[in-house]
């Protein structure tokens, strides 16, 4: 519990849990959900090297405040995106919004 | 006279309740990922969400702590839901997962995480560093305000632009229709 190594493993396995589910999802919205896994896993990485490493305690504390930010942002800007995805094509699965591949 | 602090020790109280929340936080990742309906999707972010919460309490920040649980659990899992409620859809039907996509994705998390593992487990990570350090909530929001004043000018600039952004892509093309 005390060791770095179990904060950074735990990261590391919310990280590729989120890659798997970006994978494998054929929905936009689950994807997005499988993209705030991974950001997720980066913070707690943050913070653990924050704990563990750094002279300045505030550092880390701050870049997971700015990943919370940038996901906030990035979930407005991406539901926004999917729902207008949605009127047009009425569907939200990524194999059938093609239009584009010429 | 024994009291309960005898019979069990707080330090093992504090190691059940910190792999407690590493199960949750993996369940909770899990149920987010491999179920098709979306809401349990959502629900499962919101339990792995609670669960780096309780983390991010052991590694002694209960600002970050607490600003995870208001903006993860409480505003982005909520837009997630409203955004599934408003439109509609959740009552498309479901395309037949293939297995294909699936097996290829298992296997490239997998060799991805194994080989981030072996990197984290053969690093020489150096002596700790002190522990018993400021870790305030004053500390935190003078270096905000001081030496760290650009992060927190670029968070504001930022969620202003995709406030404005959001209304700009999803808002004004249902006037024009």
């Amino acid at each position: 519990m005390e060791s770095l190594i179990t904060y950074l493993i735990l990261g590391a396995l919310l990280f590729c849990i989120g890659i798997f589910g970006i994978l494998q999802h054929s929905s936009l919205i689950g994807m997005l959900i499988a993209t705030e896994l991974i950001l997720n896993g980066a913070s707690l990485n943050f913070m653990a090297f924050n704990m563990f490493l750094t002279e300045n305690p505030a550092t880390g504390q701050l870049f997971a405040l700015f990943i919370m930010g940038v996901a906030a942002a990035e979930a407005a800007i991406a539901l926004s995106i999917v729902i207008t995805v949605y009127r047009k094509f009425k569907k939200i699965m990524i194999d059938s919004v093609s239009e584009l591949k010429g | 006279m024994n009291t309960i602090s005898d019979l069990i020790q707080p330090v093992m109280v504090a190691r059940w309740i910190f792999w407690l929340m590493t199960i949750i936080t993996v369940a909770g990742a899990l149920l987010a990922v491999v179920p098709r309906n979306i809401v349990h999707n959502i629900l499962g972010l919101a339990l792995a969400m609670l669960g780096v919460t309780g983390i991010y309490l052991f590694l002694g920040s209960q600002f970050v702590a607490m600003m995870q649980l208001l903006i993860y659990v409480g505003a982005i899992c909520m837009t997630y839901i409203f955004a599934i409620m408003l439109s509609p859809p959740l009552e498309l039907e479901l395309p037949k997962r293939r297995k294909v996509k699936l097996i290829t994705a298992l296997f490239v998390s997998l060799i991805t995480f194994i080989v981030m593992a072996l990197m984290i487990l053969s690093t020489d990570w150096g002596p700790y560093a002190d522990i018993s350090r400021d870790w305030s909530i004053k500390t935190l929001g003078q270096q905000l305000l001081t030496r760290y004043f650009l992060v927190f000018e670029t968070i504001s600039l930022l969620l202003a632009i995709a406030i404005i952004g959001a209304i700009m892509i999803a808002g004004l093309v249902r006037r024009k229709n």
